[in-house]
């Protein structure tokens, strides 16, 4: 199979847009693309701050780059999650973060947030002191990576705050939603979700539309070396699960991942689920103690979770002998 | 023969077939997976010649970035 830009050799080919590419223009498709979906979608301006989270992976490494091979401002958060079951999963992740800025953009800005440093336990042990999640921490660290993320932006004047979720992952939230009808869930998820409320920090997807097989091969063809380990409390994920479901249809029709996601976009646009994304909003309220949106009374989840983790493992008081 | 490697997991496959014949009948879904030969991403209907080496690139992540 040929480039069909140049005739050479193509590396890859994406059978949804009947296009191959060779690595070299495949690379230069996929920043036009990026910069594409920026403008579609009106995610951020040339003088706006961006803060872009990155985790070590394919995605958000390659947001990162592509961020910055488009000359826009954006610096990076690496959220230390002091993940370390099976094997260092934090600790490698943070090295891939490391090395991406040494070899490819030393004069690129990493803010590292050490979750246990801050908070007095790692993300695994909050999610077994609070007993949220079932038994895995999944919950509690998106919970925690979200009211940082957040925070961090607001409180550093970050403008917007980018993450490297792909098409993939868009699908797969999509369709689980869909499968629970998840009417509340369904009416927030967009490329875009604006601050609409103080201490909220305006969330753009610049991948949505990227295959997760495209960003792992800008990736590859970039030379971005990623942490390729999953981490360990995802194995056996539902997300995968739909993962591998939707694969399975993409192989039979290609394309139709992105049809099903660009036409719920489309049906939203068009007002499904405005009543319900009212409502929800109507219900957000600040937490009494950081200020960040809520629907529970008084404190939010992470404010409660740090409460209880606190409790905890504060040291006994010593008793008086009698 | 041809050696396909997915991370610890490893086949033998004939020579002459396609790429994606071959991550097919190793039993995965081609949608999942990135080949490379001597460390060049390769398109699925590359046919194989005997001796190559292909690794498969898993691309499918679970946590959220």
């Amino acid at each position: 199979m040929k480039c069909r830009k140049c005739g050479q050799k193509a590396a890859i080919n994406m059978r949804h847009h009947k296009l191959a590419l060779c690595g070299e223009h495949y690379q230069e498709w996929f920043v036009e693309q990026t910069a594409r979906t920026i403008r579609r979608y009106k995610m951020f301006r040339r003088d706006e701050r961006v803060l872009v989270a990155v985790s070590g992976g394919k995605d958000s490494l390659g947001l990162w780059d592509v961020l910055l091979r488009l000359g826009y401002q954006a610096d990076g958060l690496y959220i230390d999650l002091g993940i370390a079951t099976r094997f260092d999963y934090s600790g490698q992740s943070f090295e891939k973060v490391e090395q991406f800025v040494e070899t490819l953009w030393p004069d690129a800005q990493l803010h590292v947030l050490d979750v246990n440093a801050l908070y007095g336990a790692t993300i695994p042990e909050a999610a077994r002191i609070s007993n949220r999640g079932r038994g895995k921490p999944c919950s509690v660290c998106g919970l925690v990576k979200r009211h940082e993320m957040n925070r961090i932006a607001h409180e550093m004047g970050y403008d917007v705050l980018a993450t490297g979720h792909n098409l993939d992952d868009e699908v797969a939230v999509l369709f689980s939603n869909v499968l629970h009808w998840q009417t509340g869930y369904l009416a927030r998820q967009a490329p875009v979700l604006p601050a609409s409320h103080p201490g909220l920090a305006r969330k753009v997807k610049p991948f949505c539309r990227f295959y997760e097989r495209e960003t792992a091969a800008y990736a590859l063809l970039r030379g971005i070396d990623y942490i390729y380990e999953e981490c360990p409390h995802a194995v056996g994920s539902k997300t995968i699960a739909y993962k591998e479901l939707l694969a399975q249809l993409e192989a039979q029709s290609p394309g139709a991942k992105l049809q099903f996601y660009l036409s719920f976009l489309r049906a939203k646009e068009e007002g499904l689920f405005a009543a319900v994304q009212e409502r929800e909003e109507g219900r957000l309220h600040a937490c009494e103690r950081c200020g960040q949106p809520t629907s529970a009374p008084g404190l939010c989840a992470f404010c409660r979770l740090w409460d209880r983790v606190a409790e905890v493992k504060r040291p006994p008081v010593p008793t008086t002998p009698l | 023969m041809v050696k396909i490697t997915l991370r610890d997991q490893e086949w033998e496959v004939e020579a002459g077939i396609t790429v994606r014949e071959a991550i097919e009948k190793v039993g995965l879904t081609p949608e999942m997976v990135l080949p490379v030969r001597d460390g060049k991403l390769i398109t699925e209907d590359t046919r194989l010649e005997e001796g190559d080496e292909i690794k498969l690139v898993a691309v499918i992540s679970g946590g959220s970035p």
